[in-house]
């Protein structure tokens, strides 16, 4: 089945992330100006732009990170627009922010300790067999500080930690950012897999635009804080205003 | 030698209180970046509750020795951590995320504050309090005449402390709260991405911060006798400075620290003079710090982005 396919099939399906008419800001800066996305269950959706477009800002104000000074966020049915973060957290959102950010004085297991805060204990050991399978370089790197590991196994460990609170919905934040390309197939290949496989819903965040559109099902392109465009995967590679604004240089 | 035996006994003592008041202050330092400058005045409302707790026993004609002291060790660790909980809530928490040097004039606020009101309420004058354990036991006995001993309150008190000091280091290092503190410690922002609750991590910080230091008030009431309003002063001033020796931030370095500065002061007492035992511990700090600026135990890790 074709990925195009797999968009028409998924068009009926729920939503299961909205952002309507989101405007944030940081002190008197505008950062987000009205953006307006929709993420339905069991989909990748990504979000491509430059440098500084508000991204980021999308990914952390869902999180209620700044919080949105208008519009409305609704997640599964809930208006969580002004919800404190733990909260929003707890409703199986999970994030893997930009940066990464893995506690650095942490070994990888608590980190994933971590990450798994709000789910039953009982559920641990599965989970973390889950994660060790889905990267087995962190298996091997268990007792090892999370600052002492590699830009690519960060990363992995950003995502693990996200997945061992068996989110509903994967909030990604440039996981390809400084890693080799070998590394960046790896993880997109992951991401796939949860997808394919658990039904996870994706919604990723990234620079790397031509990889992004080629692994999601939808996507939409930021510019100065508002989406300027969207659809299909293959529809935004075809666009001569995303290959000429995000892909120059070709695919690499 | 017996004399040396017998400071190093006094000084151990002495760093134990110093150790478990300057937790406090390394594990606020810790997570919000702080220095809680009221947390002396925590240990000498923790000492006043102590005795409080020990007059209104003896006036309702409870004497059992051991009942007292439980009975004074749980009501001061929770009134005390009350305490703690209130002032955060009241003085830092409202200005969290304000410019850095904000909540550090609060802080000697809160700190003129608590001092001025136990003076107030309680009175300015010395609150003795008659000795409740007494003797010891005789380690050595030379022909000399120097008596090496250790008295049954100093056992209890290294004893408390090592168990203490055991107990919380577990806490920290094992339990799923601990991490969350050690999380928030190291990315707050991260931690709340987790789904922690910081605003509620950081309460807690505070109260077990203000618990340890109510142990210690109530241990430094037994040992000295007498507290006043102005104990919390010297004591937070000398747990501050063990937090920065042993390398501020650490929980480790906290302990180290503290008996590092107790054993300096008891050692110059003894073997120099009474007058410079502070100016010795301050000096010893200077130096530790111009050669370990990061303390002796917090040194800053390596790491890669």
């Amino acid at each position: 089945m074709s990925v195009a396919q797999q968009t028409d099939n998924r068009q009926a399906a729920e939503t299961l992330l909205s952002v309507r008419g989101v405007e944030t800001f940081y002190g008197k800066i505008q950062a987000l100006r009205g953006v307006d996305i929709e993420v339905h269950r069991g989909e990748i959706v990504t979000l491509i732009g430059a440098n500084g477009a508000g991204k980021s800002t999308l990914m952390m104000t869902i999180c209620g990170n700044p919080q949105a000074r208008s519009g409305q966020i609704v997640y599964n049915g809930q208006d969580i627009t002004n919800l404190p973060t733990h909260d929003i957290m707890s409703m199986s959102i999970a994030q893997s922010p930009e940066g990464r950010r893995i506690f650095p004085r942490m070994t990888v297991i608590e980190n994933l300790q971590m990450g798994a805060i709000l789910e039953d204990e009982a559920n641990f050991e599965d989970d973390l067999r889950k994660v060790f399978t889905l990267f087995p370089r962190l298996k091997e790197r268990r007792g090892q500080r999370g600052g002492t590991l590699s830009g690519g196994e960060q990363q992995m460990l950003a995502i693990g930690r996200a997945l061992m609170s068996r989110p509903k919905l994967l909030l990604l934040d440039e996981p390809s950012l400084g890693l080799a390309p070998l590394v960046v197939k790896q993880i997109f290949e992951a991401i796939r897999e949860l997808n394919t496989n658990e039904g996870l819903t994706v919604f990723l965040v990234e620079q790397n635009a031509f990889h992004a559109l080629r692994l999601a099902h939808r996507g939409y392109v930021m510019v100065n804080g508002s989406i300027t465009m969207s659809g299909t995967g293959r529809e935004l590679l075809a666009r001569e205003e995303v290959r000429s604004a995000y892909l120059e240089g070709g695919a690499h | 030698m017996e004399y040396f035996l017998q400071q190093l006994i006094n000084g151990v003592t002495l760093g134990s209180i110093y150790g478990l008041i300057a937790i406090g202050y390394t594990m606020v330092y810790g997570i919000i970046g702080m220095i809680n400058f009221a947390h002396g005045e925590i240990f000498m409302i923790g000492s006043f509750i102590a005795l409080a707790v020990f007059l209104a026993l003896a006036a309702i004609g409870i004497t059992f020795l051991p009942l007292v002291l439980l009975l004074m060790v749980v009501v001061a660790m929770i009134c005390t951590a009350a305490w703690g909980w209130t002032i955060e809530r009241v003085a830092y928490r409202p200005l969290r995320g304000s410019f850095r040097l904000a909540p550090l004039i609060t802080a000697i606020g809160m700190s003129i504050f608590l001092q001025n009101f136990v003076q107030v309420t309680q009175g300015a004058r010395v609150k003795p309090l008659p000795p409740q354990i007494q003797g010891g036991i005789t380690l050595m006995d030379s022909p000399s005449g120097i008596v090496v001993q250790i008295s049954w309150i100093q056992i209890i008190i290294i004893l408390m402390t090592v168990v203490l000091m055991a107990g919380f280091s577990l806490l920290i290092s094992k339990t799923s709260l601990g991490r969350q503190q050690r999380a928030c410690e190291q990315d707050r922002k991260m931690a709340s991405l987790l789904g922690v609750n910081v605003d509620r991590t950081i309460s807690l910080t505070f109260v077990m911060g203000a618990g340890l230091a109510a142990v210690a008030g109530m241990m430094f009431l037994l040992y000295y006798g007498v507290i006043d309003f102005y104990i919390g002063f010297i004591a937070g001033v000398k747990a501050f400075t063990a937090a920065v020796l042993g390398g501020i931030g650490s929980l480790p370095g906290a302990m180290l620290g503290g008996l590092a500065i107790g054993l300096i002061e008891t050692f110059w007492s003894g073997y120099f003079s009474v007058e410079y035992k502070d100016v010795a511990a301050f000096s010893i700090l200077a130096i530790v710090l111009i050669f370990m600026p990061s303390g002796l135990l917090g040194r800053p890790e390596v790491e890669k982005v």
